[in-house]
């Protein structure tokens, strides 16, 4: 899972049918630092998350696991709404290499 | 799997419900030398890994389901399935 913004929304009118009623989302990755890493993706919504929100994001075949699973062609799924920005700790954070 | 280390955590009111009494922690790449590398990654915790542990992360959606949740079938990419003591390099 990879954390993202919210930038934009992406209408699309003809699509496959079990995409219907399916809300599709741009959303830039962020890295840990919640600076913007990477091009922006198209991501299937499953939480009701709406733009300039903090989500994040499941790639890949489990993507489609929120939906009805065998017919719902995503590979980018929003699965989570971060509450705020704030809400990212990286607390008691070690700087240097860690004692392996 | 990779090696990461542990950054902190995330607080998500609204998520999947199978994200339910999880915890999902922010992670960052290292090498086996220790050094941190450019990815970070977002995994669910399933073994109560602390902040600035190094971890084995599988990211693999079965294998993450089902170490995470107990059950496969859950939108889940990425779950730490161990804390690292130590690695031994030639």
């Amino acid at each position: 899972m990879q954390l993202a913004r919210v930038i934009g929304t992406v209408v699309a009118t003809v699509k496959n049918d079990s995409l219907d009623g399916r809300k599709l989302l741009v959303v830039q990755t962020l890295n840990k630092d919640l600076q913007p890493s990477g091009k922006p993706l198209v991501a299937v919504d499953s939480v009701g998350a709406g733009i300039g929100e903090l989500v994040f994001w499941c790639r890949g075949k489990e993507a489609s696991f929120p939906f009805k699973r065998e017919d719902t062609p995503t590979d980018c799924t929003i699965i989570g709404i971060v509450d705020s920005d704030l809400h990212v700790s990286q607390g008691n954070r070690l700087t240097g290499k860690p004692r392996l | 799997m990779i090696l990461a280390r542990v950054l902190g955590n995330i607080v998500a009111t609204q998520k999947n419900r199978r994200y339910d009494n999880a915890s999902v922690m922010l992670c960052q790449q290292i090498t086996p030398e220790g050094d941190e590398t450019e990815y970070s990654v977002l995994a669910l915790n399933s073994v109560d890994a602390g902040v600035g542990d190094t971890v084995l992360i599988v990211q693999e959606g079965w294998s993450a389901s089902t170490a995470a949740t107990g059950k496969a079938g859950a939108a889940i990419d990425s779950a730490i399935v161990g804390v690292v003591d130590r690695i031994d390099l030639l």
